[in-house]
């Protein structure tokens, strides 16, 4: 991508930072999954309706799935047990939610809004708390060595999954969304539904966020510097490793933010939730490139996108249509959409 | 001479420790006899069920033990032979037509599946085909309940075995189960040997040489690429061919049964626990493994009665937990004793 600078010439000025050329193709292949979609559904009501879930629901496992890739992208590590943060997150908003039933049931948003911010607060710190400790005790130990990292880390999961039932349950419980927050909104004809709406400004939000942190902050620089080449950043005198723990930990945090939305998505909560979710945020980070954040995000409104259109169109083949969006980026570019170097 | 025999049999690769080699030999008989010996349907079940697990577990062993790729669509080849078995079934009718049939193309479709995933995906890291293969699994577990016009859906197909391994069949003082019970366990013995035999030839030993180092065997003139994806290929063939058995075996055949990502962590629990890289983890590790699941709940049963009232001890001894304590034993069996049961008894003996 970069072409290295020019330095033959000694009187010349100095030759400019290359740089490497933003690629607008992944994008413009959303924005024509887009435009093919209005004249496939037909009424562009419809069309915004879809649009919206579609993206929403991108934006949610986009949520769940950056902390993931950019583990990998840090320390090699792939997380297989990522599955039960989500899982953890859901949960604990559907005791926090119970628990501020006063909260939940007033027909003001702002009460609601407060509620599930409580809930997202709750489960964030202890998804964090949780992802601390998982990594201290079953990633540490194995760094460096693949087949034992999967083995150890879908140990993990299995045990975490059992400890969820332990607390509250094999059953799937129910985690109905607040008062104001239930039914739709109207634009023109188009029916939207509140939480969607909801999802669409927490993820943003996050995106927004992290796009800060990694782009304009210090230890942005150090994370996108480790996913490009660990061993220089630690030459440097940097602690990577220190680094990657805090990686670790957000990344769970952002786990558990996603399990609440989607819990209140789904608007129930099941202890194999993590499972269901795991295989599509794996879809999700081969999509945009392992380690990549930026490929994480189209990649997972490609798949949001994608999977709503096919659920209306023809609702037999939307199970397949993310596996085939997989084989088709692959087959054109076989490291995802943007690979990261050096990997 | 009778040495010699074995030997061969065994491919020189005997199990090399008193206490392993007793335990083989006493499953091996308690397997054996286990219709004269078990009168309840149960116990029997169990011990097909053992029989299974060990031809499913010892052809994934192949693949994660010694060739050291991780694959989670093991239980997608599973399926693809009992749903061979069962549609095969249900379409002709019941019998050994087929049964043929169906085990044939079920065949087929795992030998083209394997191969077009290993070439896809096996040229990367080993961590880039777990996460296709899961995915793939994901897809066709979604599929085998969408097409319930042929594979019943969620409730499964229910057929008939040929007339002589159906219950109501009775010759010699056994009745068909029992007939089914030792195809079951003369088809296992068969398969596990030879793939013993497999691991055990320079085939064999190009596969654990990738594991232990691909570059080099690399540099060394193998083609990893193919080596590793025929491995993939004859995993995937084992595997159907277990499946298949249980079909056979239960006259059923359903996503729970077969395709569920429970089993799949089932296999990789026992692999682990039983010990990778020797096939006779896969013997001791499905023998536990399948009296656990079957008997430790009993055990839990009686602890957790016995810590009644103490709230979080009797929370966590419920026989349902069961799982969380196989969980635990499998992540600390993976630091400390990564070589399984069999490694430690061999480890011990050779003290």
């Amino acid at each position: 991508m970069t072409t290295p600078a020019s330095t033959a010439a000694p009187a010349a000025a100095p030759a400019p930072v290359p740089k490497a050329r933003f690629d607008w193709i992944p994008l413009a292949l959303l924005g024509g999954l887009m435009a093919i979609g209005l004249p496939a559904i037909g009424s562009p009501s419809t069309w915004l309706a879809l649009t919206v879930a579609g993206l929403a629901m991108g934006l949610i496992v986009f949520i769940i799935a950056s902390g993931l890739t950019l583990v990998f992208g840090l320390m090699d590590v792939l997380n297989f047990g990522h599955g039960v943060f989500i899982a953890l997150g859901a949960y604990i908003a559907t005791t926090v939610l119970a628990a501020m039933s006063g909260f939940t049931a007033s027909p003001l948003l702002g009460m609601n809004l407060v509620a599930v911010f409580a809930a997202m607060v709750a489960a964030m710190t202890l998804a964090g708390a949780v992802g601390w400790a998982f990594e201290r005790v079953i990633v540490r130990p194995v760094y460096g060595l693949h087949l034992k990292q999967i083995l150890i880390t879908m140990g993990g999961m299995i045990v975490g999954e059992e400890i969820i039932k332990v607390i509250w349950g094999p059953l799937q419980i129910a985690l109905p969304p607040p008062e104001a927050l239930r039914g739709s909104v109207f634009i023109g004809d188009a029916a939207i539904e509140k939480l969607r709406l909801l999802a669409v400004v927490v993820g943003l939000a996050v995106f927004a966020a992290m796009g800060w942190v990694l782009a304009r902050t210090k230890v942005g620089l150090l994370v996108r510097a480790g996913v490009q080449d660990r061993e220089m950043v630690e030459a440097l005198g940097y602690r990577v490793r220190r680094l990657f723990v805090g990686v670790f930990v957000t990344g769970s945090a952002l786990a558990g933010l996603g399990g609440v939305l989607w819990g209140l998505y789904q608007q129930s909560v099941t202890p194999q939730i993590g499972a269901q979710v795991n295989v599509l945020i794996f879809i999700v980070i081969i999509i945009g490139g392992l380690g990549s954040t930026l490929g994480c995000f189209v990649g997972a409104l490609l798949v949001g996108v994608l999977a709503n259109y096919t659920g209306f169109l023809a609702p037999k083949v939307a199970l397949f249509s993310t596996i085939g969006l997989m084989v088709a980026i692959l087959l054109w570019r076989p490291r995802g959409l943007y690979p990261v170097t050096n990997r | 001479m009778p040495n010699r025999l074995l030997e061969r049999t065994l491919s020189h690769d005997l199990p090399r420790s008193r206490w392993l080699a007793l335990l083989l030999v006493a499953i091996f008989v308690a397997l054996a006899l286990a219709p004269v010996m078990l009168p309840g349907s149960k116990a029997l079940g169990v011990a097909a069920k053992m029989l299974v697990f060990i031809l499913l577990v010892a052809s994934y062993d192949l693949l994660l033990g010694y060739t050291g790729i991780v694959s989670f669509a093991h239980t997608m080849f599973f399926g693809i032979g009992a749903y061979g078995v069962a549609i095969a079934s249900t379409r002709l009718g019941a019998g050994w037509a087929s049964v043929g049939i169906g085990v044939a193309l079920a065949l087929a479709a795992s030998l083209v599946l394997s191969l077009v995933i290993g070439l896809f995906s096996l040229r990367v890291k080993a961590i880039f085909f777990a996460m296709i293969t899961l995915a793939v699994a994901a897809a066709f577990q979604t599929l085998a309940s969408q097409l319930s016009d042929f594979t019943g859906g969620e409730d499964g197909l229910t057929f008939r075995n040929p007339e002589w391994l159906s219950p109501a069949f009775e010759a010699f003082g056994f009745d068909g189960r029992h007939f089914s019970y030792w195809l079951l366990f003369v088809v296992v013995t068969l398969v596990f040997l030879a793939l013993l035999r497999m691991v055990n030839s320079p085939f064999g030993r190009v596969l654990q040489a990738i594991r232990e180092n691909d570059f080099r065997a690399e540099a060394l003139g193998y083609r990893v690429v193919v080596y590793r994806t025929l491995s993939n290929v004859v995993a995937a063939l084992v595997a159907t061919l277990a499946g298949a058995l249980l079909a056979l075996w239960l006259r059923y055949t359903g996503p729970d049964t077969t395709l569920s990502f429970e089993i799949m962590l089932d296999i990789l629990l026992i692999v682990v626990i039983g010990g990778m890289g020797t096939l006779y983890g896969a013997v001791i590790g499905s023998v536990l493994f399948v009296l656990a699941q079957n008997y430790l709940q009993d055990l839990l049963r009686l602890a957790a009665g016995a810590v009644e009232g103490v709230p979080v001890l009797a929370a966590v001894l419920t026989p349902d937990r069961w799982l969380l304590w196989l969980g635990v034993l499998f992540v600390l069996s993976v630091y400390h004793f990564p070589t399984g049961i069999v490694g430690r008894l061999r480890a011990w003996s050779s003290r």
